[in-house]
């Protein structure tokens, strides 16, 4: 494979790792808040987090742009506060590979907390324990498995990304053009063997990504 | 027994379900055993005293401090209230060593001394070549011992146990019926410690407090609640064998005389007798000595005398149960050696003898 290969496959990598970061934090947050509170309104939460799924990419490329284009209510505010550029960006991309990774993250994330019992919780609780104390040596060690599946799900979804990609970061080589749309590129452009090399790559990782997710979920005894 | 520590009255409804409180609950120092059948709502109160469940009205007070008050909408939280609790079914930490486990609650130590703290502790309970296994690899016996090395390590001010021995097999339950006594004398922490079992309440218990469906019934030092038990539901409870309807026929020379079966009772009266009135009475098969007749016999003036025939005989572990029938049906239970030396069969004519103080009347 060719520098300019490695370099598009190293480039798709660092950014599905980038949204991963900027997704675990909030994502394992919510996961944790959906899985252990009954709260008002808590379905309509559910239900927005779900929508990347099943919303067509594009769509949610499409409110990406509306949110974060200079004129938009986040992006304008990043661009006076900080002079920060998001749209036709990197920042762009690793923003659309996290709102699409996000459901994947936070459904898996969130059976696995439900299924840690909660007599556990509740007797760290009488050893005096406080909720994060809890949370980072009960819960989250417990719901381990589940939870690294989940983190593999979202991390090949995000390097699969194509639609909101396209539609919020544009297809600029070197800048922000990922696997997905290098295959789109290529095969635009007739290129067929290069078409076929990037996607004999893209199944490779996905493989690899699902098959230990699924390794993780299998094992779970 | 001494100094009251807690002090609880409060409420807890499950919808569409039992309502569970206690009424003026006083706890002292020593073990406090919470007796009553399975639903009684005995691990809904202990539940209640860790800070894991919430009343919804009532009060709760340890060593003067408010941990509940439904007034005020105030509950202390479960990490603030210094309690050791081991439920029933241990709820062992499964990815934390016994170490782990046992040590989990002294995050606030320095290491050094929270492992001196965590050695010593599996040292008393005979545990120290377990600290690197996991929970799954340890047998029952050794499970409860962990469960209660992390419950006391933090030398709380309150234990709670929550039928401690019911998950174990019998020979095991026994064993460690006997240690868990002297555990719980040598840590000498006020204890509330939850059984089914009345010989677990006997052998563990100073006080005990009768729950009888979702409510505190009675109160008061073991035996004596065995004894002389408030109503007929708790002397069942407390699995008194002989319970027979009769009738107070007269008070004399400070004595009760009850009917039962056409055959006359002396008893000891207790309070709220009316002359003439119906009566339960109670005898526990402990109570009753059984013999062939002669000088034994003789000298026992002072007892009940029934004549008795052997209906049948069941052993139960080192005891034996011998069902009788008389003036109406009783219930012993010997020592096999006793019953090997009165050489009992079914159809033997005995006397049965049962103290005074030892045939209790209840009221209905």
């Amino acid at each position: 494979m060719s520098v300019a290969e490695w370099q598009l496959i190293g480039f798709s990598l660092r950014m599905a790792l980038a949204s991963l970061l900027l997704v675990l934090p909030p994502g394992l947050a919510l996961a944790w808040w959906l899985a252990k509170y009954n709260w008002r309104g808590k379905s309509i939460i559910e239900t927005l987090v779900t929508l990347p799924l099943v919303l067509p990419p594009v769509v949610t490329g499409l409110v990406l742009l509306e949110l974060f284009g200079r004129h938009g209510p986040i992006g304008g505010w990043l661009h006076r506060a900080f002079g920060l550029e998001v749209v036709f960006t990197w920042r762009a991309v690793v923003l659309a590979l996290a709102a699409m990774s996000l459901p994947l993250l936070v459904r898996a994330a969130r059976t696995a907390f439900a299924e840690v019992d909660a007599r556990y919780e509740q007797l760290a609780r009488t050893l005096g324990a406080g909720e994060w104390r809890i949370f980072f040596t009960i819960t989250l060690p417990l719901a381990r498995r589940g939870v690294v599946a989940g983190i593999l799900l979202a991390f090949a979804r995000s390097l699969g990304e194509f639609g909101a990609t396209i539609m919020v970061a544009g297809n600029i080589p070197g800048q922000t053009m990922t696997l997905p749309l290098a295959i789109y590129q290529a095969v635009q452009a007739d290129d067929e063997a290069h078409a076929w090399l990037l996607a004999g790559v893209s199944a490779i990782i996905a493989f690899t990504a699902v098959f230990a997710s699924e390794q993780l979920q299998g094992r779970r005894a | 027994m001494n100094a009251t520590r807690l002090i609880a009255t409060f409420v807890r409804t499950f919808p569409g379900g039992p309502e569970i409180g206690v009424d003026n609950l006083c706890l002292g120092d020593g073990v406090t055993v919470l007796f009553g059948a399975s639903g009684s709502g005995k691990t809904t109160i202990l539940r209640c005293l860790a800070g894991l469940d919430r009343p919804d009205q009532g009060q709760i007070q340890f060593a003067g401090s408010a941990w509940f008050d439904g007034a005020r909408r105030f509950s202390l939280p479960a990490p603030r209230r210094d309690v050791g609790y081991v439920p029933q079914d241990y709820a062992l930490f499964p990815h934390l060593t016994v170490a782990g486990n046992v040590g989990y609650g002294l995050f606030a130590l320095p290491a050094a001394e929270k492992t001196a703290r965590v050695a010593e502790t599996l040292d008393w309970l005979g545990l120290t070549d377990l600290g690197a296994r996991l929970p799954h690899m340890l047998s029952g016996g050794q499970q409860q011992r962990v469960a209660l090395a992390r419950a006391v390590v933090r030398r709380p001010q309150l234990l709670l146990l929550d039928e401690p021995l019911a998950a174990l097999d019998t020979p095991t339950r026994l064993h460690l019926r006997a240690e868990l006594r002297q555990w719980l004398r040598h840590l000498a922490i006020p204890t509330v410690l939850v059984t089914h079992d009345r010989f677990e309440a006997l052998a563990l218990g100073d006080t005990v407090v009768v729950m009888q469906a979702g409510r505190n019934v009675q109160q008061g030092v073991v035996h004596e609640v065995f004894s002389r038990p408030v109503n007929r539901a708790v002397a069942e409870l407390t699995a008194v064998e002989t319970i027979q309807p009769g009738r107070l026929v007269e008070l004399r020379d400070g004595l009760a005389v009850v009917a039962v079966g056409g055959q006359q009772l002396l008893a000891l009266p207790g309070a709220g007798l009316s002359v003439s009135g119906e009566v339960y009475v109670c005898i526990r098969a402990e109570d009753v000595i059984l013999t062939r007749g002669g000088p034994g016999a003789a000298t026992a003036s002072a007892r009940n005398r029934l004549a008795v025939t052997v209906q049948g005989l069941q052993r139960e572990g080192p005891q034996v149960r011998v069902n009788l029938e008389g003036a109406f049906p009783l219930t012993a239970l010997l020592t096999q050696a006793a019953c090997a030396e009165l050489a009992l069969h079914p159809g033997d004519f005995l006397i049965a003898l049962v103290k005074t103080p030892q045939v209790h009347l209840i009221p209905w």
